[in-house]
């Protein structure tokens, strides 16, 4: 296998994939969003329990790619606890990892992410998850969302 | 050298190496590759012949003309169009199905009407039928496909109830460009012109892979594009009965297609002019021209038994793959030359990322088929799909790096 293609699927990915950390809706929820990507079909609600601007609680739920899967699962893990202000921090960092490769050491698991740089076509799939959080946090409360599809 | 190494050498961009290994391409439902002969047209045309078309009494333009007019006949021919003058120009079949879908439903539709089409339809041929649907108060229904996998291709028996006298309109693919089924295009013809439903055929899998004649199809629509039967991009064609034609309002108008022009209004031209306002896409049509002498010195029945022999190949040695689900006919059931599959736990992207470092140029997503994948239980599958250039070696290619990339991510 070559050099990118390994550092692409790392050993973290494979393993947020076989097994997603948070998978499924979260009966607390009090936002939610949903992410696709029209041009393969990608999906991925993300599911918040926010106590004022802070994420007490999440959860997703979706189908598509290894790398879209395990950025989502692993966002989960990431962002309990995070203001909404905090979040975005989150993932302008992780946005500069898998459009440039560079990861600060600080930053833990996402630096798996850092082999997507090389394969521009699937940095879509790495922040499919993180645009639905970010959509959850700015958007209305959870009965005025779900019929809410953005395609 | 043997005549499909022969075949092979016309094609410059197969000779490659991609990501270090040598570039298997099957990708050819998305698009086929040229050969120097189509290349060549185009360079011959913007070196020796560029000009407008229609207007210019000078030598240049002269032999444009001809060469753009010539094409058009060329192209007649292909399909066995009764006339020239049936054949429109267009960027694609997107572009030939929404004229029809503007200009033809617009005038025809009324509140009531059905618009009649398949489950296994491309979003270039469901999207614009919705549209038009909505447009007129018109309803869309839908000839389902049988089976969990669509293995029993169209339900032909619910013809019966689906085809009534309020079907104005039937619109269906020949070959599907997901499954790989072959419609009986000539029968799905003969029912609908039976309670006098106009028909649509959906050509764009099946030009340049079999025989196809407008005639002995029955159809009054036949649409498809140039580039997946080896002519260029962004030149296409829309295939329409006379009658129709010159009946049909123009979708477009400016320049070209009319007679008189005043300040208080304008007449139109017969068609083809009717319906190529502007400076029409010359060096395109010309090369879509070539493309049909390519494709018939080598002979499309010829064709299409490479095709299907691919298509049977790659049905034998992937059934052997533990996991995977096929969908479309059966092995041993007739299938077009292309063959879709998923696995449970490998998703077509990651497959077609893996495949690609093997040199393999796959599909891999709903294929402009999102209803036919939800009905299915999909969201995704990867697509190997064949040309005459394409070998049995290829298919072996394939299949080693199927494996490869399943015991990668079985862990």
């Amino acid at each position: 296998m070559s050099a990118d293609l390994s550092e692409l699927y790392q050993q973290v990915i494979l393993d947020h994939n076989r097994r997603p950390r948070n998978r499924g809706k979260l009966p607390t929820a009090n936002r939610v969003a949903h992410g696709n990507n029209p041009s393969c079909g990608d999906e991925c609600s993300v599911y918040l329990q926010l106590d004022g601007d802070r994420i007490t609680n999440l959860s997703f739920d979706g189908s598509g790619c290894a790398i879209s899967q395990a950025s989502a699962s692993l966002m989960t893990t990431q962002l309990k606890g995070k203001t909404a202000a905090e979040t975005q921090k989150l993932y302008d960092e992780f946005h500069h990892i898998v459009t440039t490769g560079e990861a600060p050491e600080d930053i833990s698991d996402l630096a798996a992410f850092a082999g997507v740089h090389t394969f521009p076509a699937r940095i879509k799939c790495a922040t499919l998850g993180w645009h639905a959080a970010l959509n959850a946090l700015k958007g209305d409360p959870l009965p005025a969302t779900t019929e809410t599809h953005k395609d | 050298m043997s005549d499909l190494a022969r075949t092979r050498a016309d094609f410059p961009i197969l000779h490659q190496q991609v990501n270090g290994k040598p570039l298997v391409y099957l990708d050819n439902g998305a698009t086929s590759q040229k050969p120097r002969a189509v290349i060549d047209a185009l360079v011959r045309y913007y070196e020796r012949n560029n000009s407008n078309v229609h207007r210019g009494l000078h030598a240049l333009s002269m032999r444009a003309t001809d060469a753009y007019e010539g094409a058009r006949t060329r192209i007649a021919n292909f399909i066995h169009a009764a006339d020239p003058a049936e054949i429109i120009f267009t960027r694609g079949t997107t572009e030939s199905i929404n004229i029809v879908a503007r200009s033809w439903a617009h005038a025809h539709l009324k509140p009531g009407d059905v618009i009649l089409t398949t489950e296994m339809e491309h979003h270039s041929s469901l999207v614009p039928w919705q549209q038009a649907a909505k447009a007129a108060g018109a309803t869309l229904k839908y000839i389902p496909v049988l089976g969990a996998d669509a293995e029993g291709g169209l339900d032909y028996a619910a013809l019966d109830t689906l085809l009534t006298p309020a079907v104005k309109l039937l619109a269906f693919t020949h070959i599907s460009n997901t499954l790989g089924t072959i419609n009986d295009a000539a029968e799905l013809c003969r029912r609908a012109r039976a309670v006098g439903a106009v028909t649509l055929i959906d050509a764009a899998q099946s030009i340049g892979h079999a025989p196809i004649d407008v005639q002995s199809l029955g159809c009054d629509f036949l649409v498809f594009s140039g580039h997946k039967m080896c002519g260029p991009t962004g030149i296409g064609v829309l295939y329409g009965r006379r009658a129709l034609l010159d009946k049909l309002a123009p979708d477009e108008t400016g320049g070209g297609m009319v007679v008189t022009v005043t300040y208080e209004g304008a007449n139109w031209k017969p068609s083809p002019e009717r319906h190529e306002a502007g400076t029409p896409n010359v060096a395109d049509a010309i090369a879509l021209g070539a493309a049909c002498d390519y494709i018939d010195a080598i002979g499309r029945e010829a064709i299409a038994a490479h095709d299907h022999h691919l298509g049977a190949v790659a049905m034998e040695q992937l059934s052997a793959i533990p996991g995977i689900r096929i969908i479309g006919p059966r092995l041993g059931q007739p299938r077009a030359g292309l063959v879709s599959f998923a696995f449970p736990d490998v998703h077509a992207h990651d497959i077609v990322t893996f495949a690609d470092e093997d040199g393999l140029a796959l599909r891999g997503g709903h294929h402009c088929n999102q209803p036919l994948m939800r009905k299915l239980g999909l969201t995704s599958t990867t697509r190997a799909s064949f040309y005459f250039y394409n070998t049995e070696q290829e298919i072996g290619v394939l299949v080693a790096s199927l494996r490869r990339i399943q015991k990668f991510f079985a862990g």
